[in-house]
């Protein structure tokens, strides 16, 4: 009786699908719990921004555009030479061009490139979707706090870094009179660094 | 029998006529929904979208009704009405509760039903051959072989409990009736509530709708009012063939409460079985043509010659 067990098992199945909650959420009444990372929008946080243009060099479809100038920055002594800084004129991202590919956020060297969770800027007309440096700025008030690391992860590199200097700084000052085995000292310089992962 | 009292018994039957099968439609909606992992319509008339079919409604009434350039105008315009009308007056002659709570009783009740049932399909096939198009002769000429198929085990399963009960009358038949019929006019009963739902092409016989074959069958040139009216006669359809069921197969108003509320277990039991109409829908897949055609002469009419043999035996040896 394949055929009859086949029957009561859809109605089965529908049955118990009918008795347990649905999992939809209605999106306009409910806001989605978006995870960390999530790709909304790119926010700048132009303060940092060198305009080193490599972003928009990367940018795979070229949706990103910078316009700078240069500025002479009168010497920091007396006698000394002009030094000059770029400032940025223009940066606008074309949302209808970018794939979300987070190249630019990944490649930028001064950290001034996000992710938000944003998603709510449709426009009626495609070309109101490039966005200038206020509005991209203004996003960056939603940048979320990065979420801390796995609790076995590895250390991150910067953490790393630091930590085997406060470290060494702190063995220096423990002892400063004992001068004569520099060479053990610096043995110990390494070890305290890759012995905090473990 | 006075104006007031016909008027009266004619208005409840229009009332329940345009209700039921809107009610039908959003349970379909919901149960369909939930059973899928799914909402369903949540937002028209504010509350868990209860006024759904209201704005489809309204949303048909807007479309532009469009007549294909070869079709045969006057059937094609018609069809509709002869699907829907039908379903209409059968609810005139079936009784709700006792005590004449009916809209008009009919000596040869069962007979008049299942002819007028008849003509309901009839719809769908003027609406195939006046369409003049491929798909819609298509499933027009499905849903005959089906209505050939199918009405003679539902006339049969009908002609058991006509023998059981010694009357053609609906409310005659309901007033013989006794709780031991349940189980004796089982097979009967099945028989009849699948072959019902055959003859309305609902799913799982839909082939001769089978909206990815052959895209609607006999409905595909329709827009506007008329596909709706369509669409209304199918669920009033359901709720004929379910009321028609309870009250042939599960006893109509008989119930353990008062006869004073009869009516509700004839509200109830149609409720059910309208329920199983779209769980089959959401739970089974489309029958093929050729499996809709052995299922009915191969395993109904069968089923329904037995089914009278043992009410034949049945009466003849026990009562």
């Amino acid at each position: 009786m394949s055929l009859g067990s086949g029957l009561a098992k859809g109605l089965a199945v529908t049955f118990r699908a009918m008795t347990r909650r649905a999992v939809t959420q209605q999106y306009p009444e409910t806001l989605p719990e978006l995870p960390p990372r999530s790709r909304g929008v790119i926010g700048l946080f132009e303060e940092n921004c060198t305009v080193c243009m490599l972003c928009a060099r990367e940018c795979p479809d070229w949706c990103i555009y910078i316009d700078s100038h240069k500025e002479t920055v009168p010497p920091a002594a007396p006698g000394g030479r002009e030094r000059s800084r770029n400032v940025l004129d223009r940066f606008a991202i074309d949302f209808a061009l970018c794939m979300y590919c987070g190249i630019c956020v990944e490649v930028c060297p001064f950290d001034a490139l996000f992710w938000s969770p944003e998603f709510e800027y449709a426009e009626t007309d495609i070309r109101d979707l490039t966005h200038e440096r206020d509005k991209l700025r203004e996003w960056m008030w939603t940048v979320p706090e990065p979420p801390p690391p796995d609790p076995s992860a590895e250390e991150a590199k910067e953490t790393a870094a630091a930590r085997r200097t406060a470290d060494r700084r702190a063995a220096e000052r423990s002892r400063p009179a004992e001068q004569a085995e520099q060479a053990e000292q610096a043995e110990g310089d390494r070890e305290p660094g890759e012995g905090s992962a473990s | 029998m006075d104006v007031l009292d016909v008027s009266l018994r004619i208005g409840g039957v229009l009332l329940a006529f345009l209700l039921l099968p809107l009610l039908v439609g959003q349970a379909e909606h919901k149960v369909m929904a939930h059973m899928q992992g799914r909402l369903g319509p949540m937002h028209a008339g504010g509350f868990h979208g209860w006024a759904q079919l209201v704005a489809d409604g309204v949303k048909f009434a807007q479309k532009e009704d469009v007549v294909p350039q070869g079709a045969d105008r006057t059937l094609f315009r018609l069809a509709p009405a002869v699907a829907l009308i039908p379903y209409l007056i059968v609810l005139i002659a079936i009784p709700v509760g006792p005590g004449g709570m009916v809209g008009e009783v009919i000596d040869a009740g069962i007979f008049f039903v299942l002819a007028v049932l008849g003509v309901g399909v009839l719809g769908s096939l003027m609406g195939g051959w006046a369409s003049a198009n491929k798909y819609s002769l298509l499933g027009g000429l499905r849903t005959a072989a089906q209505l050939m198929a199918y009405e003679l085990p539902l006339i049969l399963a009908a002609a058991s409990v006509v023998m059981a009960a010694g009357t053609l009358s609906l409310p005659g038949i309901l007033d013989a009736f006794a709780w031991w019929w349940v189980p004796w006019q089982l097979i009967g009963g099945f028989v009849f509530f699948t072959a019902g739902i055959a003859e309305l092409h609902r799913p799982p016989f839909d082939a001769p709708l089978a909206p990815e074959e052959i895209i609607f069958g006999a409905f595909t040139e329709y827009s506007g009012l008329r596909f709706a009216l369509f669409l209304l006669a199918e669920y009033a359809g359901i709720v004929v063939v379910a009321a028609l069921t309870a009250v042939l197969f599960l006893g109509g108003w008989h119930g353990p409460l008062p006869d004073q509320l009869g009516w509700l277990w004839t509200t109830l039991k149609t409720a059910v079985l309208c329920f199983l109409v779209i769980w089959a829908r959401v739970a089974w897949p489309r029958l093929r043509v050729d499996q809709i055609q052995r299922f009915a002469w191969t395993v109904l009419v069968p089923l329904a010659l037995a089914q009278i043999a043992l009410t034949g035996v049945v009466k003849v040896v026990f009562l």
